[in-house]
């Protein structure tokens, strides 16, 4: 029977900790019950300033609608607060009468406006004033929008980060809008004075009135708001104020239920409060001694309590948020991190200010390495900002050079810049605003936004960019589907865990992972990433089930859009003869080749031939496959190196066919491309394979890992430079066996070499750091020893009779049923 | 109406096979646990060969795009392609599979 879990609150915080929770299987543990004040589902509330502003519907912040909690059985109350809690009785008493009992409670009550003592708030009959307003819920801005539409001149109390948005949302509606600010520059809590002051002045470019260091005392007016009066005497008329002062947890609930509270709702490490069956997130809780107004960490301890409760890291902590936030006030780009200023005298500034652009950089540089920055009016550097300063990166020596890096100056328009119809999916023909409206729709993870709108399902080089996208819908943390972290879709186990599973259970076919490790449940998207492993684990042991390989490496053959399918034949090292010429020719015209075509890899692909043909094609080429179709190692390419070029200082031919000769038919998570060159001019282009080498002066080679000139381009890093072929073919085997272990399923090199690093490739692979080198090279060596020719294996002997059948005959339809035999029905 | 179709073992386990029946093209799939399902030899995104694609869990993916369809209902699965065509296949008592040209 499942638990019920209750949750109170259903605005960010709440209804993203849902969502992690179901996402992690949750669903099947708990019952889930919500709270909402509003009466509608949840919404972004980041967004509110725009719907404020105009430039967004209410419909367009919607994160999850009604029908959203229906459909993954949520049971919510929307529109009924939740009154007291029974905590002896383990009970939530809401107004109306509803009382919903539980397990566990997690409170995330989040916070209200906080509104400094005035005078004059309420009109003579007690009830608040007309025309005054604080900004919070969608309902406050719609009040405000209906009320504007009357005024002329709008007063906005607060000067932080909300107060502006609210500024914003006014001067859409063609107000003067003025700001009063008790603090001596706008946003200190996020900015400096510097950055403080070159804001102002972006802002009052865009019209808005700035009045610092004001504290107001009193709104003037009679039964509705017509100004305000300053603790200093000074008055500002207007006809609306909206106050934007700040926030307060809403700890109310809490306190009265006999939880500990100070400034927020106490929690642990575990996010517990003082009852154990109790949690709280989000903005009301305050944990370590502070409480955190940013979506950043509520959704950091969303992801943590998810954990916890799913069961699937039941002892998951939170150890604190680091803030850095990206935002945009005004329409203005603001980034900030860590520190606002040096604290100690070692600490470093720089700054570069840009007055008349409005841009301001700033970098706080403790023991090399950024302890804090600001980046106001230039969105651009900012992901390479974060990134330096999340991973505790050293900086270069000479800090300008990651402040003005070369390349940043010349790069291409940012997909953020680009216009709606823009195509950001290449592959795939789709749009900018097709992937942003599937985000606001709903999609908001990654992975949920690709499947959903097919961008970056093809070659997969615009993720980045629907990833900044999805990013500037979302705020900067989108939703993490833990499936990413999993080796393939269909088993929820990331590949280290995987593989020592399959290792430990021995499992040696695709179906008996299924059986074992995702419940019996048979995905098809995940065979044949699961079949590429199971071979790369057990070798000629693999227990070969033929359903899970793609239908190319079922018929050795690469299938074309007609259905129809290519041979390519093994060209060793891009060298042939005028007799295998020949008898290619012959073997195009003999079975009707329907084009002939030299390859990119130094080859010759026959292609247009159906399925029944195969075998005798092969047969009559008499020569092995060149696995142009599966996901191993492809060819090598070669200059004409020493015999005959004159600048040659490297046999590259004879190392390119000893590379293709050892390596043929080796499967990885990825296709491999090699190239060899004979003298650095590399004709053969090495430095952009997946494995290159590069002959150098004085008898030696570069050993090239991860470049790539296809949907990317990259230059490979230098792994080691050897002085033999013997020594290119060892480090190059050892650097394949780490990553048919390491990469993910279709990760290219390049992308793996990326994420590892080379000086942590360097170190497992020349220095052995790990000590596994001598097992690397046994095992590759074993892959090596168990290559068969799959041409010549399978074209004398199917492995089923139907391997290569074209289409098989049914009999003519007869109008008698058959008689069917009762309990053989499938 | 039914067509026989011929041994069960014509068609690989946890794979597909087209037949040509009477001109008209049909994707038989036979599943790993058993089940065989029957549905339109093409996809309708660019008439890829659905029968060369993989199968699993009840569903087909296209092997020239990766798109996903359910055997059963022939419904496409995560893609706005048209339903597939599907038929009912039967196996009698000794393993001789038949279609059943009513529309399943």
């Amino acid at each position: 029977m499942k638990q019920r879990l209750v949750v109170i609150g259903n605005g960010m915080a709440g209804a993203r900790f849902v969502e992690d929770l179901l996402a992690r299987g949750g669903g099947e543990r708990w019952q889930i019950i919500m709270f909402g004040d509003e009466p509608y589902g949840n919404y972004n509330r980041i967004l509110l300033s725009g719907v404020l502003a105009q430039s967004h519907e209410p419909s367009d912040i919607f994160i999850n609608p009604l029908a959203w909690y229906e459909e993954n059985d949520i049971k919510l109350h929307a529109g009924v607060r939740a009154a007291r809690i029974d905590r002896g009785a383990r009970v939530v008493h809401g107004m109306e009468g509803v009382t919903e009992p539980y397990d566990k409670l997690v409170l995330t009550t989040g916070s209200r406006a906080l509104v400094p003592p005035m005078e004059g708030m309420k009109g003579k009959d007690g009830a608040p004033k007309e025309g005054l307003f604080v900004f919070r819920t969608l309902e406050d801005c719609n009040g405000i929008a209906a009320y504007a539409s009357r005024c002329k001149k709008a007063v906005v109390i607060g000067g932080g980060l909300l107060g502006l948005e609210a500024a914003r949302g006014l001067l859409g509606h063609g107000l003067e809008v003025n700001v009063v600010h008790l603090m001596g520059h706008l946003m200190e809590m996020q900015l400096d004075a510097r950055g403080g002051a070159l804001l102002q002045t972006r802002l009052e470019q865009m019209g808005l009135r700035v009045h610092l260091r004001k504290n107001t005392k009193e709104i003037l007016g009679e039964e509705r708001a017509s100004g305000v009066r300053f603790e200093d005497g000074a008055k500002l008329g207007c006809d609306l104020v909206v106050v934007s002062a700040g926030i307060r947890p809403n700890v109310e609930l809490a306190r009265e239920a006999g939880l500990l509270v100070e400034r927020g709702i106490v929690v642990g490490d575990d996010l517990a409060t003082t009852d154990p069956h109790v949690h709280a997130l989000g903005e009301c809780a305050q944990h370590r001694g502070r409480t955190y107004g940013l979506v950043g960490p509520c959704w950091e301890q969303a992801q943590v309590l998810a954990e916890r409760l799913s069961g699937r890291k039941p002892r998951a902590t939170y150890a604190g948020s680091r803030i850095s936030t990206k935002l945009k006030v005004m329409g203005v780009d603001l980034t900030v991190m860590g520190a606002r200023e040096a604290v100690t005298d070692e600490d470093q500034e720089i700054e570069y200010v840009d007055k008349k652009r409005g841009v301001y950089k700033k970098l706080v540089v403790r023991e090399g390495k950024l302890a804090g920055a600001i980046l106001l009016g230039e969105a651009e550097s900012a992901t390479r900002f974060l990134h330096a300063f999340d991973r505790g990166a050293r900086l270069p020596d000479d800090p300008a050079q990651f402040l003005f890096p070369a390349a940043e100056a010349a790069g291409p328009q940012g997909v953020l810049e680009m216009p709606d119809e823009a195509q950001v999916c290449n592959c795939n023909g789709v749009s900018k605003g097709a992937i942003l409206a599937s985000a606001r729709g709903g999609k908001r993870s990654l992975k949920a936004l690709c499947e959903a709108t097919r961008a970056g399902t093809g070659c997969g080089s615009c993720k980045k960019d629907v990833k900044a996208l999805l990013e500037s819908c979302v705020g900067d943390a989108p939703a993490e589907d833990p499936s990413v972290h999993w080796y393939v879709p269909g088993v929820p186990l990331p590949k280290p865990e995987l593989i020592r599973e399959i290792r430990l259970r021995g499992l040696r076919s695709v179906s008996s992972v299924f059986a074992v490790l995702a419940n019996g449940r048979e995905d098809a998207p995940s065979k044949i990433g699961l079949a590429s492993l199971l071979k790369t684990i057990w070798g000629k042991d693999y227990d070969d089930e033929r359903d899970a390989r793609f239908i190319n490496d079922r018929v050795h053959a690469n299938i074309q859009k007609d259905g129809t399918f290519s041979v390519v034949p093994r060209i060793y090292g891009g060298v042939t003869t005028p007799a295998e010429l020949k008898r290619i020719a012959e073997v195009a015209e003999r079975h009707g080749a329907k084009m002939v075509k030299i390859t990119g890899g130094q080859r010759i692909d026959l292609l247009g031939f159906s399925k029944e043909k195969l075998p005798e094609v092969w047969r009559d080429l008499g020569m092995p496959s060149g696995h142009a179709y599966t996901k191993a190692f492809r060819t090598c390419k070669t200059c004409v190196g020493t015999d005959f070029c004159r600048y040659g200082v490297g046999d590259s031919t004879a190392l390119g066919i000893a590379i293709e000769k050892r390596f043929q038919g080796v499967e990885s998570p990825h296709k491999m491309k090699l190239a060899a060159a004979g003298c650095p001019r590399n004709c053969s282009e090495a430095t952009t394979k997946d494995l290159g080498a590069v002959a150098i002066e004085g008898g030696k080679w570069e050993v090239y890992i991860g470049g790539a000139a296809g949907s990317r381009v990259r230059k490979g890093d230098v792994l080691c430079v050897v002085d033999s072929h013997d020594d290119v073919l060892k480090y190059m085997g050892r650097f394949m066996q780490y990553y048919r272990e390491h990469a993910k399923y279709l990760e290219r090199t390049y992308d793996f070499a990326e994420r590892l690093g080379i000086e942590k490739l360097r170190s497992v692979l020349i220095a052995d750091s790990e000590g596994i080198a001598p097992r690397l090279d046994a095992d590759i060596q074993a892959a090596v020893d168990a290559y068969v020719d799959p041409w010549s294996r399978e074209a004398a002997e199917p492995v089923h009779p139907a391997q290569f059948a074209g289409e098989l005959k049914g009999e003519e339809p007869r109008l008698v049923p058959l008689r069917l035999v009762p309990g053989v029905r499938r | 109406m039914t067509c026989k179709l011929g041994p069960v073992d014509r068609v690989p386990l946890g794979e597909g096979k087209a037949f040509d029946i009477s001109g008209r093209r049909v994707a038989v799939f036979r599943g790993r646990s058993g089940e065989l399902f029957a549905t339109q030899a093409e996809c309708p995104h660019k008439g890829g060969p659905l029968a060369d694609g993989i199968v699993g869990g009840g569903t087909v993916i296209c092997p020239l795009h990766a798109y996903k369809y359910d055997l059963k209902s022939g419904r496409p699965l995560g893609n706005d392609c048209p339903v597939l065509k599907t038929w009912r296949v039967e196996l009698d008592a000794y393993g001789e599979m038949s279609l059943l040209m009513e529309p399943a």
